[in-house]
């Protein structure tokens, strides 16, 4: 080598599988120059269990309680995905009463999966005083849950063709005073992301996502809805979606502040969005029996607090399915994300990375 | 009883790795760290390195995957440990038994000490679990002063 010549050293550092800042196994393969990210390898399958293949080996009303373990943080969304293709093949009718209990339980899970999410965002920019803050106005939701379903992270209240819990009004009354209370404490908390210097300075312009390129990389949820995209599986109007005139929440400053942005206007929507169907919730029976197997093809879309979830179900006049295939939000963001952490440091990989919500338990079954 | 022993339980370092589970078990661990649980004044700090740890707090089965890694984790770590599963599905294998990726509980793996059960388990369980562990890691220390 010739005197005065600079090399270049390329370095590659892995991330994960085991890391503090995600406790789920994933691993990221970092190649540097220098102190800039130039290039991403996600490794992902350290928390494949096969799940879809385990669908075919089960009796089809089993598969709601393994469903619902696929991911602990949307669980009440992954078993309400499975009933409705089931129920879309068994031509089965659910209660209206059920529809709008749904709603209520699938806005209850986001609220808790936002709350989770903001908490560990900003502890991962070092902020660990507003993750207390967060957590601890979490258990207001998980309080609930457990009031509801005698269980604070899995509710298993969703069976197919309806529900298997209801609510009386005393419940009704505690949801509402619960919610009021948490909007009273975001309403102190929400100031500090959008306005607190530290935070802007961790975040603004940081794990771009230009809008031209979402569609071209696939990301879906708050993901493309912080790049000024409404893209939102509820608009669609399953359950009581339809009723409850919703809108998408949409910034468009492309960037991590942006979808935190967005995380923090959903948490009010959801509020409000329980509040209007516990308003309008009708009375009646909440679960219509199914009496015939599953025969045909069902695809259902519904919005998990990270994006959309998709899934196939087919069956053939059995007991067993014989296909359910399952699409979750984190996979389709992965290619969103690798672009999002290149040209960052070091420092900026935790906030950049957490800014998707990544959720590994779900994207590998 | 010798200083290390005695700091080592009243100080117990934990590392959490989540072994293929549904993240319900982690939220709860997180959540046990949080206010309303707070396992923090039981001076229990959840840390990312294997080598300062003296607990290893497993959730979820072990799969042909990931058992490498558990194993991995638990050879760095420093003698007088102990493990503690928490979670139906590390225990036995749970709702994942026949999962064709799935090889079981943790314990085809690593020898565990505490099993607490749960799906998932609750903050109040894993506390619970905790103070079973620490007698154990006092347990285990006292033997290793005896037996030098």
């Amino acid at each position: 080598m010739n005197e005065g010549t600079v090399v270049n050293v390329n370095t590659v550092i892995p991330f994960g599988p085991q890391h503090p800042v995600l406790p789920e196994p994933v691993q990221l393969r970092f190649k540097f120059e220098g102190e800039r990210i130039v290039d991403v390898v996600p490794n992902i399958g350290y928390v494949h269990r096969a799940v879809e293949r385990a669908c075919e080996l089960n009796d089809y009303k089993r598969n709601v309680t393994l469903c619902e373990r696929i991911c602990g943080i949307c669980n009440f969304m992954h078993a309400m995905a499975y009933c409705e293709s089931i129920e879309m093949i068994t031509d089965t009718e659910v209660p209206e009463r059920a529809k709008y209990l749904r709603t209520i339980w699938s806005e209850l899970g986001r609220l808790q999966s936002h709350l989770l999410w903001l908490g560990l965002f900003v502890d991962s920019i070092g902020f660990e005083s507003l993750f207390m803050h967060l957590w601890r106005d979490r258990e207001i939701v998980l309080r609930l849950n457990e009031k509801t379903a005698g269980h604070r992270i899995q509710l298993s209240t969703c069976t197919i063709g309806g529900v298997k819990k209801d609510m009386d009004d005393r419940l009704i009354a505690e949801y509402r005073s619960s919610l009021a209370e948490l909007k009273k404490r975001m309403d102190n908390l929400a100031p500090v992301f959008v306005k607190d210097r530290g935070v802007q300075a961790r975040l603004v312009g940081k794990g771009i996502l230009p809008k031209n390129k979402t569609s071209l990389l696939g990301a879906v949820g708050p993901t493309v809805r912080g790049s000024g995209i409404p893209q939102d599986m509820r608009t669609l109007g399953y359950e009581a979606y339809s009723y409850l005139d919703f809108k998408p929440v949409v910034y468009d400053m492309e960037d991590a502040y942006s979808r935190m942005l967005v995380r923090i206007g959903e948490i009010y929507q959801s509020i409000d969005l329980i509040n209007r169907a516990l308003n309008q919730m009708p009375n009646g029976p909440i679960l219509q029996k199914n009496t015939v197997f599953p025969r045909g093809t069902a695809i259902t879309r519904i919005e998990q607090p990270r994006g959309e979830l998709f899934y196939y179900v087919a069956g053939n006049g059995t007991n067993k399915l014989e296909r359910c295939r399952i699409r979750t939000p984190t996979l389709a963001n992965i290619p969103a994300l690798v672009t999002m952490l290149v040209d960052h440091e070091v420092a900026d990989i935790p906030p950049v990375l957490l800014s998707v919500d990544p959720c590994v338990a779900c994207t590998e079954r | 009883m010798d200083i290390m022993n005695k700091a080592r339980v009243k100080s117990p370092w934990v590392l959490h790795f989540n072994c293929g589970s549904c993240n319900g078990c982690d939220i709860e661990i997180l959540a046990a760290l949080a206010p309303r649980f707070d396992v923090e004044r039981f001076g229990i700090i959840n840390i990312g390195n294997p080598k300062q740890a003296d607990v290893l707090l497993v959730t979820g089965p072990a799969n042909r995957r990931n058992f490498r890694v558990l194993k991995n984790l638990y050879d760095q770590m420093p003698e007088t440990k102990v493990v503690i599963v928490v979670g139906s599905c590390g225990s036995t294998g749970g709702v994942f038994y026949n999962c064709p990726n799935v090889l079981g509980g943790v314990d085809k793996v690593v020898p565990v000490d505490v099993y607490v059960p749960g799906c998932a388990a609750r903050p109040e369980q894993i506390i619970d679990g905790f103070i079973l562990g620490l007698q154990k890691l006092a347990e285990k220390g006292k033997k290793k002063v005896e037996g030098r």
